[in-house]
Formats: C-alpha cells, structure tokens, sequence
C-alpha cells in the first residue's frame, strides 16, 4: 500500500480505493447480501414487512420441492421446478461437451495447422456475429429453425425432412452451442498457440501416432485452456435467458426463466432469490468439480 | 545396429525459394557426419527432410537402403534431437524417456528399466522422478539424447543441440556426445554452424553454403585441402590475398597479388590459370621474424609493421600490416623459442608454398551458380516458348 502512495501520491491513491471498495461494495456484496437475506424470509404483502409475520425460514428453497406440481419422468414423480433445475444442468453440460468437442479441433487447427498470417482473417470472420446482440442472434435462429424456415426448405431441396427443429430442448441445444461456441474456442485456442510445435513434432518422431499426440501432449498442455472454456460455457449456458426463452418448445422451459417469472411476473423477488441461490450453488460446485477433475488452479481458469 | 544414409540429387523448395539444391551424399553406417554452414544454408532442412518432417522435391532420400519417400517420422528408424529440444515438460524425466516406448505399448516396468538404463548411460542416475524444470541445461541435454535412444534408432539427427549451453559446458558435452556414438555406434548426423564442434566431433564434413553441398571430407582435410574460397573462409581464419593466378607448374602456382607481390603457392581443384582467385593461408601457418633474421629459402615473404599484439594464453595474436595497407593476421605459439615482435616492430612475415592454397573467389562460386541457374532459366524460357 505505501508502495501505491508513494508512485500515485495520496490523492490517487485514496480516490482508486475508494472507487474500487464501493464497486466491490455497492454493486456486489450489498445487493447480494440483501438477496440471501431475502432469500430466507417468507413472501409478504407489503404492509406485513418486517411485522410477526416476517422471520428468517426455509420455505422459500423448500418450494423448489413442492409436490403439488410434478412431472413424470421415467417411473419417478418429480417436483416441476426440481426438473426443470436438473434439465439446465444436464443440458448445459451437454452443451459444454459439444462445445469442447467441436471447439477443441477448430482451435488446434487454428493454432498448428492454419498459415499463421490467415488466422487473423479467420478469427475475425468468426467474431462477426458477436457484433449482433444474443437477443437478435436467437431471433436469426428462431426463424432458421422455424418449421417453415429456411433450413427445413434447404433440406426440401435434397429430398430431407422437414424436421420439427424446436421441439423439446433441440432448438435451445443448437442455440445455446452457436452462441457460446467462441467462448470454448478462445481459451482453447489461447493455450494451444503456447504449446511449441517441436514438441509435437518430437512426439511423432518418437513414433506416436495422431491421437497418442494428442492425449499425452497436446491435450495435457492445453488443459488449463481446457477447463476455463468449460466453466465459462457451464456458466454461461446455466444462466442464459434468450436463447431458450426463444428456441425451446413452450413446455420445455429453462431454470432461469423460473426464476424470472418468480421475480417479475409473481413479484416473490424472496423465492426468486432462493432459487438464483441454489443455482449458484451449483455452478460454483461445478467450477470445483472442474478444477479437480482438470487439476489446475483457480488462477488458471481465470486467465 | 544402424543404417547408414544416402542423399541423392536432394532438393528442397520452399515456393521460389531452394533452401537445398541438388545434394547428394553418402553417410556411412555408424559414421559421425556433420552438415556445417552458416544459418540460412540449408543444413536443418536437410535433417528434416531425412527425418521426414519435409519431403523431398525431388531426389532421394534412403536409410540402409530402402527409399524413404511416404514414410512419415513416426515411422523412419530415425530419432531427431531438437535444437531447443522439445522435452515434454508436464512429464518427467523417466517419462520423457520412456515415451517412445509407451507409444509402442511396451509395460510401465519395462519402460521404467529401460529410463533407468538409459539415464546410467547418459551419466544421469537418479533423475527419473525429476520434473524437467528442475534439470540444469547440461542435464537437459542429457535426457534429450536418452530419449532419443530409447526408441533404438538406427540414424540419430541432432539438430544443433548444444548450441544454448554455455562454453565449458559445450566442450564436455560434445566429447560426450562422441563417446556415447561410440559406445552405441549409432549413425549420427549432426547439424551445426560450430566449426570447431564439427572439427572436433566428426568423421566427415559436409560443409553447405546456400543450399548447396560444397565440400564433404574428413575434418582434417576440410581443415587442410578446403575445395573453394567459402570453405577456406567458413572454417577457420585466413590472411587472403586476392589476384590473379598466372600459371601452375608441378602443382604450385605463380600467383600475382594485385599488390604487386608474386607468390607461390598450392592451386585447389577447379582453379584455371590466368584466372581470378584467391590466395588463403592460415594464420597459425604465417611465421614472424625480425628483418635482420636470414630470410628462409623458397618461401613467400613481406615486410610488415606490427599493429597489435594480444596474449591470448595458448598463442599470441598479431595484427601486422604492410606498406600497400595489407592487413595479416598471425597466430604466434606460446613458446619461449619463438620470438614474438613488440608492438610497432618492423618485421619479416614468412609462409611456405605448401601452408597456402590458392582458391576459387567465394563470390566467382556464387556468380557460376547465378550462371548455371540463368542458363536454366532461359532454357525454360525457350521451352515454354516452343
């Protein structure tokens, strides 16, 4: 700290730390502090605020189970919202793994095969549509995807389909992995261009072939890349809100759109809360998950 | 066992440019050969190409006889020794080590016995487990050529390798390197732009300039007999006289150095009489002594001024030049019997016929390749144009 006065003088040096503890502050530890506090008290009408009524309870996250409404699947009965919540979470890995899995060769290639002097071209063709907002973005593929729409009519022409595209999940699986794709290629990328092509090339002297290449040398060194693409995906598809508000089927719903009808159309902004809350929760546990399944540090997802 | 390789009519293009042009050479099974040259002539190229990293534009390329072209590295009973050697460094050494093996799918004991093995023969017992950061430079360089031997290869190509280690540890490792490629009697094929690396470790020479093979001999011979003037003038040092070579009688030419002087000396292949060239003799074959001294029969002599005198421990460096501006370079042994000229001394400068060669220009090589390449040119043209 003295180090800090002593380069900006104090007047500098008072004004960052003040900017910075009131972001830190104001902008995310009040507002967060006063959800969980919420987030444990019933939902009351206003004139009951901070009456007998008003004690700290668990009802709000117990209402993730409320029997009443469930949905069956397989031979279970499962409370709706509970499904809805395990749905986010299995198809937002789904989607993190297609990612990787689609993203994974395009950043290799971009990093060792393309001619270094294309890639800028490249990589610029593929920022293009991250210019357009995600709003806009879903629409495109909202029509896309539609019945009637221009990809059922491409597929008309060699005698294919025409398929429902948005039913289920189906529409929000391609929408969610066209909209966070660059997210995973990025990082990835960013790890495999640090990764000295001689030792690629000293693997395969050594006689291993493209795969052993890949799982003992290329894929090791890429790790950290690896797994920021990930968290960044799980995270990213866990909370999104456009694209299967717009590409799911009406009854196919996403855990975040529960949690707005919660907030703005029931105005229960204290269930609401425990739900964002418990979604949280998970997404931290995910990250954790990762860090230990990948063994790298916090520090290097965060890069 | 090894194989020994065969270069021929190799060359490589990269778009226009020919970064090997038409090399062709004979390795022998077991030999140590270097490819010596300045950076940019070719010689990694040409280790890449034999290890298939690059494929040939055309000629051939065989190890132990068989023709290479559409084997990839991985499967060439070659192992390539990188210049920055390219050893993982999220495994460790024994893993390193083994790596050829586990790609082979040899068992994690076998593999381990073999590192082990391997790293007593390198000097470097106990290091399995180390991760590779923790290796000094020297050890690096260890594990570098264990791994390479792991895979047993019959052709070892060592790109460079010692080039990032500093002197003293450069001097104990190339005679290292020479007593693992004895003990193992591998084929190795060495690339550097050392030439006292290349000297010192080598069976043959093939000395490169601009894609092109231009003398290939023993170290010795390289040293004593170099083909042209880029050979002379790459490897070692050189006073140099330019002139013309007047004529060539019993194998010593008259040479007329366009100072004036008239000199004697051994005439290099390809050198025409009446023609350019120039006259090289090295410096530790230039005697001095004062000018009242007797002069000795038969050999060259000009009167020169000493301009500067260093001790550089084993032998004295002089700097002298004569009253035409002549610079010469003269190594004075280290030894009480030879006088060394003080600083600013007139003295007598002395060279016998048979310590000086005289050479095709460097340049006059150069511009009869230019030819050769425009001759080509042309004739294209007019084949195309017919």
């Amino acid at each position: 700290m003295k180090e800090v006065v002593r380069r900006y003088g104090l007047g500098a040096t008072v004004l960052m730390v003040t900017l910075t503890a009131f972001w830190v502050l104001a902008l995310i530890v009040l507002p967060y502090l006063f959800l969980v506090d919420a987030s444990f008290r019933p939902f009351l009408p206003a004139d009951q605020v901070g009456g007998p009524n008003d004690h700290y309870t668990l009802q709000n996250y117990l209402t993730l189970l409320n029997p009443n409404a469930t949905k069956d699947f397989l031979f279970l009965s499962i409370p709706i919202h509970l499904y809805v919540f395990f749905q986010t979470v299995a198809l937002s890995c789904l989607v993190t793994m297609i990612t990787l899995a689609l993203g994974y060769p395009l950043a290799y290639i971009l990093a060792k095969v393309v001619n270094r002097r294309s890639v800028a071209t490249l990589f610029l063709i593929l920022l293009i549509p991250l210019w357009i907002s995600e709003l806009l973005r879903s629409f495109a593929w909202y029509i896309i995807l539609a019945y009637q729409g221009p990809l059922n009519a491409l597929l008309g022409l060699f005698g294919a389909g025409p398929i429902r595209w948005i039913s289920g999940y189906n529409g929000v699986i391609i929408g969610l992995v066209y909209t966070y794709f660059l997210f995973m290629l990025f990082p990835v990328y960013g790890s495999l261009s640090t990764l000295d092509t001689n030792q690629i090339e000293a693997a395969e002297d050594m006689g291993a072939r493209w795969w052993q290449i890949h799982r003992r040398v290329i894929i090791p060194h890429a790790k950290p890349g690896i797994a920021s693409g990930c968290v960044m995906v799980f995270m990213m598809c866990a909370g999104a809100l456009f694209v299967p508000k717009l590409l799911a089927s009406p009854s196919s719903r996403w855990f975040t759109e529960v949690i707005m009808q919660w907030f703005f159309e029931g105005l229960d902004w204290n269930t609401g809360s425990a739900y964002a809350f418990v979604l949280l929760l998970v997404c931290t546990i995910f990250v954790s998950l990762v860090i230990r399944i990948f063994k790298v540090n916090l520090a290097d997802i965060a890069r | 066992m090894s194989e020994g390789v065969e270069l021929s009519d190799v060359s490589v293009n990269f778009g226009s440019f020919r970064a090997v042009n038409n090399v062709s050479v004979s390795i022998k099974s077991g030999e140590f050969f270097s490819f010596l040259g300045p950076s940019g002539c070719g010689k990694t190229t040409i280790l890449r190409t034999v290890s298939g990293f690059i494929a040939p534009s055309a000629g051939v390329v065989s190890i132990g006889g068989q023709d290479m072209a559409g084997i990839g590295p991985n499967r060439r009973p070659t192992a390539l020794i990188f210049q920055n050697l390219a050893l993982f460094p999220l495994m460790s050494v024994w893993e390193n080590i083994a790596f050829g093996l586990e790609v082979r799918g040899a068992p994690k004991a076998a593999r381990r016995a073999k590192a082990e093995e391997l790293l007593r023969l390198v000097d470097l017992p106990g290091a399995a487990d180390k991760a590779i950061a923790q290796l000094s430079g020297g050890q690096k360089q260890r594990v570098a050529i264990a791994r390479a031997l792991a895979v047993e290869p019959k052709v070892m190509l060592l790109d460079e390798p010692l080039s990032a280690l500093d002197l003293k540890l450069r001097q104990h490792m190339r005679t290292e390197l020479r007593a693992i490629q004895k003990r193992t009697n591998i084929t190795f094929i060495y690339i550097t732009h050392d030439q006292g690396e290349a000297l010192a470790m080598s069976d043959r020479i093939g000395v490169m300039s601009q894609g092109k093979l231009q003398q290939v001999d023993t170290p010795k011979n390289i040293y004593e007999n170099p083909a042209n003037g880029f050979v002379a003038s790459f490897v070692g040092e050189n006073n140099v006289f330019k002139g013309k070579l007047e004529d060539v009688q019993a194998g010593v030419g008259t040479f007329l150095a366009y100072g004036g002087e008239v000199l004697r000396a051994r005439v290099g292949p390809g050198v025409k009489a009446y023609s350019e060239a120039k006259l090289y003799v090295r410096p530790e074959r230039v005697t001095l002594s004062p000018l009242g001294a007797t002069p000795r029969r038969g050999a060259n002599s000009a009167a020169v001024k000493i301009t500067s005198v260093a001790f550089e421990g084993n032998f004295i460096s002089v700097n002298a030049s004569d009253n035409r501006g002549r610079r010469y370079t003269v190594q004075v042994p280290n030894d009480a019997s030879v006088w060394v000229p003080p600083l600013d001394a007139e003295a007598r400068l002395e060279f016998d016929p048979d310590k000086a060669t005289v050479l095709q220009d460097e340049l006059a090589v150069r511009d009869s390749e230019q030819g050769e390449n425009t001759r080509g040119r042309q004739s294209f043209a007019l084949e195309f144009a017919q």
